[in-house]
């Protein structure tokens, strides 16, 4: 049966037909839908983990059990789990195992724009490279064959135009689920140095075979498609659909897997062509291995290490074809204004962001939808880099200034991204006798990926129950002197609570705790919501400066308030002086 | 059928539906027996902010993303979407526009003003056979019983110059909304209105 499914539904789909036993994953912009629609079939254990190393090793215990295992991550989330990743390589698999990653060429929803394939050559791991849905779903389960034959992890490398993107497959039936014997086997499984030496000399082998058996347009998934043979072009995954619509004469050699490379086929395709141009998004990762082999080539001279590519940009760059012409004369246009994205009517981390703002500290960020603190109107945010790391930096800001700093300066994190990477540093901060504050901004979900269940939450991926984390516990037992909740709604209430925090020359946890506005506890009741007394309205425009995207301000500075948008969460009514604004009795 | 081939943009604001309308397209396609391939935005974006989906269909797809000057068709879910996509429209292309206004925080907070006249402006800049309609969507899927009914407005308009029988397009709302029956109707009765008002 045909269908049109997104990529990483039809990553789901083919993990499921190849008789995926289990899936652990963390969440990640553009990976999120993997995992999510892997947990419709039951009969897969698949999990949230809160990290995606975490992830990666649950998957490596059910390979090295027998079962066919896969862990799902954006590119950042391979960092995290890098480390398992360069000694699995080491000790192969026993079931199928992969890796899929997806990158962010383009920054759409990512902090940096790194390439994948750099992490896999490092460590030594394959790399196949989908570029529609339908090769989405042929190729995981090419993965995991792949995987045991050669006794590898396998990275499926994915991108966000190819995960994000719906066309046509094929639907076939899944292959049971198997479970193959475990022997147990420490020279290959046990990675101390003995065995370890041994090992890695088992992985030099086999990259070499690998390579040389990809020279085979089968082994790789490579497609020769030669057409007119004055210009060549080596391209994979998503370039591929460029150079097809951009330079639709060109002859292509289009490769499945694009690590380690088959230098012999490439060496034929080069010697059949004029002029020959690696056309790949990000890093030069094709073009300067086939320039080592003494390969001549053209690529980044002609393409930029930035962002996205687009069909005209490889038109432009490779030919005289004509270019499109436009429908509207746009310079004649008024000007759009601004749409950035903002936090929603009701979103717990604007009164918690106000406060900060008030209080004028320096904020160490973190990631998730509070990112967006550092907008405009809390531009409450100092530094964001990775995931966890706003506690590490706060401590790192008192410690660099013998403890002067820890009085204005806080770390502010989700609840998802304390318990993925936060909890180390806040121990590590206690044990080191510094006095930061840290605020966790606890909405009972992982947001900004789309309302994910994390351990915190009481419920697992399929919504099950399941036990949920007692931060303030948790946090006391680490050491932290002082664990304090507040309500964010309650804007000046949490900034006394801060301020009486900024004052100890203890490590102190402040939990702002409210659900997010977008699930269910989070939601307001059906057609309540906030009113405004037009006669005590002042026009002072404060619950205007809170940015809701549920208040209209008039052209008088009044609100009106929409009431299809409101949340009745009250914050606009406690910012108000004038008691203008009345909340709706729920 | 076989060589019928379109470009088409759906631009609005997050949560006005262009996502469902595309997965409509894409239903559409499957049933003309064509290649097809829809782009999303998904993560950060999303949070109220200005979104885009791409959906190409022909004989054979590649790249899924519609660049400028490739637009067969823009509709714009918003009118001043309309203006920030309005590059991506080809030379004798169509633009449908839905009158709706949803200003943004900098226009709400008074930074900066909602510009007035759009029609006018888009008129103005047409070049060649290029044609600019604009309806009211979301008044035509208020009177349907519901605003969600917008995007299938959309679509209605958009197949008076799609060139595509409507017994294809009933069928696929029909597959669309397959898992809330009861909606069918509404939605058939909101891309006829669509259609009208073109």
């Amino acid at each position: 049966m045909k269908t049109i499914m997104l990529g990483n539904e039809a990553v789901a789909r083919g993990a499921y037909e190849a008789g995926v036993k289990l899936v652990s994953s963390y969440p990640g912009t553009p990976s999120t839908e993997i995992t999510e629609e892997i947990a419709k079939f039951k009969e897969v254990s698949c999990e949230w983990a809160p990290n995606e190393k975490v992830g990666a090793e649950v998957a490596i215990g059910a390979s090295i059990r027998g079962a066919r295992a896969m862990t799902c991550m954006k590119h950042v989330g391979l960092n995290v789990s890098a480390d398992p990743l360069f000694t699995a390589a080491y000790t192969g698999v026993n079931g199928g195992l992969v890796f899929c990653v997806a990158d962010d060429p383009g920054m759409h929803s990512s902090q940096n724009e790194q390439d994948t394939r750099n992490h896999a050559r490092s460590a030594k791991v394959p790399v196949l490279e989908p570029s529609d849905s339908a090769e989405c779903k042929e190729f995981i389960k090419y993965a995991f064959d792949f995987s045991e034959k050669y006794d590898t992890p396998v990275i499926l490398r994915l991108h966000t135009r190819v995960s994000h993107s719906r066309s046509i497959v094929e639907i076939e039936d899944p292959k049971p689920i198997t479970l193959k014997d475990y022997a147990k086997d420490p020279a290959k499984y046990v990675m101390m140095p003995a065995n370890a030496i041994k090992r890695h000399v088992v992985v030099e082998e086999r990259t070499k075979t690998i390579a040389a058996d990809s020279n085979d347009v089968n082994v790789g998934k490579h497609k020769v498609e030669m057409r007119d043979t004055k210009l060549g072009i080596i391209t994979s995954g998503a370039s591929y659909q460029y150079v097809r619509d951009g330079v639709p004469d060109a002859s292509v050699l289009k490769l499945g897997l694009v690590w380690p490379l088959p230098m012999d086929l490439i060496r034929d395709f080069a010697s059949k062509v004029d002029r020959l141009v690696v056309v790949e998004e990000l890093d030069p990762f094709i073009e300067n291995e086939i320039k080592a082999a003494g390969i001549k080539c053209e690529g980044k001279e002609l393409f930029t290490m930035l962002g996205e590519y687009t069909a005209i940009m490889v038109r432009k760059a490779l030919s005289d074809l004509p270019l499109p012409e436009a429908g509207i004369d746009t310079s004649s246009l008024p000007t759009p204004p601004g749409r950035p994205p903002v936090l929603c009517a009701g979103c717990p981390h604007k009164g918690l962001f106000l406060a900060l703002n008030r209080l004028k500290v320096q904020v160490m960020g973190d990631i998730g939808c509070y990112t967006l603190g550092a907008l405009p109107p809390m531009q409450a945010v100092d530094a964001v880099v990775c995931m966890g790391a706003s506690v590490g930096m706060a401590h790192g800001f008192d410690k660099a200034t013998d403890g002067a700093d820890s009085r204005k300066t806080v770390g502010v994190i989700g609840d998802s991204t304390f318990l993925h990477s936060g909890i180390t540093n806040l121990m590590n901060a206690v044990y080191n006798q510094s006095s930061i504050t840290l605020i966790i901004l606890d909405n009972s979900i992982t947001g900004m990926t789309g309302h994910q269940q994390n351990p915190s939450t009481g419920k697992n991926i399929r919504l099950e129950d399941a036990p949920a984390v007692d931060l303030e516990g948790l946090c006391k037992s680490l050491g932290v002197a002082s664990v304090r909740v507040v309500d964010p709604v309650d804007t000046f209430g949490a900034e006394k609570v801060i301020k009486e925090e900024l004052e100890k020359n203890v490590v102190s946890v402040v939990i702002a705790r409210r659900p997010c506005a977008l699930i269910p506890t989070g939601r307001a009741k059906k057609g309540v919501e906030v009113s405004c007394d037009y006669d005590k309205c002042r026009s002072c425009g404060a619950c205007g400066r809170i940015m809701c995207p549920a208040l209209i301000m008039g052209e008088d500075k009044k609100p009106m308030i929409d009431a299809e948008s409101c949340n009745n969460c009250g914050l606009c009514v406690n910012v108000c002086k004038f008691d203008a604004l009345i909340k709706g009795e729920e | 059928m076989e060589n019928f081939e379109a470009s088409i943009v759906l631009a609005g604001v997050g949560g006005q539906g262009t996502l469902i309308a595309g997965k409509l397209l894409g239903i559409l396609s499957l049933k003309l027996g064509l290649d097809v391939k829809v782009s999303e935005v998904h993560g950060m974006s999303q949070r109220g902010g200005s979104v885009i989906t791409y959906v190409k269909i022909g004989k054979e797809v590649h790249s899924p993303i519609v660049e400028p000057g490739t637009a067969d068709f823009v509709l714009s879910f918003e009118e001043v979407e309309a203006v920030r996509w309005a590059s991506l429209l080809k030379k004798d292309g169509v633009m449908i526009v839905n009158s709706q206004k949803i200003k943004s925080l900098p226009v709400l907070l008074g930074a900066v003003q909602y510009p007035s006249d759009i029609k006018a402006s888009l008129d103005n800049g047409a070049i060649g056979d290029t044609k600019i309609i604009e309806i009211d969507a979301l008044g035509a899927a208020l009177d349907c019983g519901t605003s969600k009914a917008t995007n299938i407005v959309m679509l209605g308009a958009l197949s008076k110059y799609f060139g595509i029988d409507d017994k294809v397009w009933q069928e696929s709302i029909e597959e669309a909304f397959a898992a809330k029956p009861k909606t069918i109707p509404l939605n058939l009765e909101a891309f006829a209105k669509g259609k009208s008002l073109a």
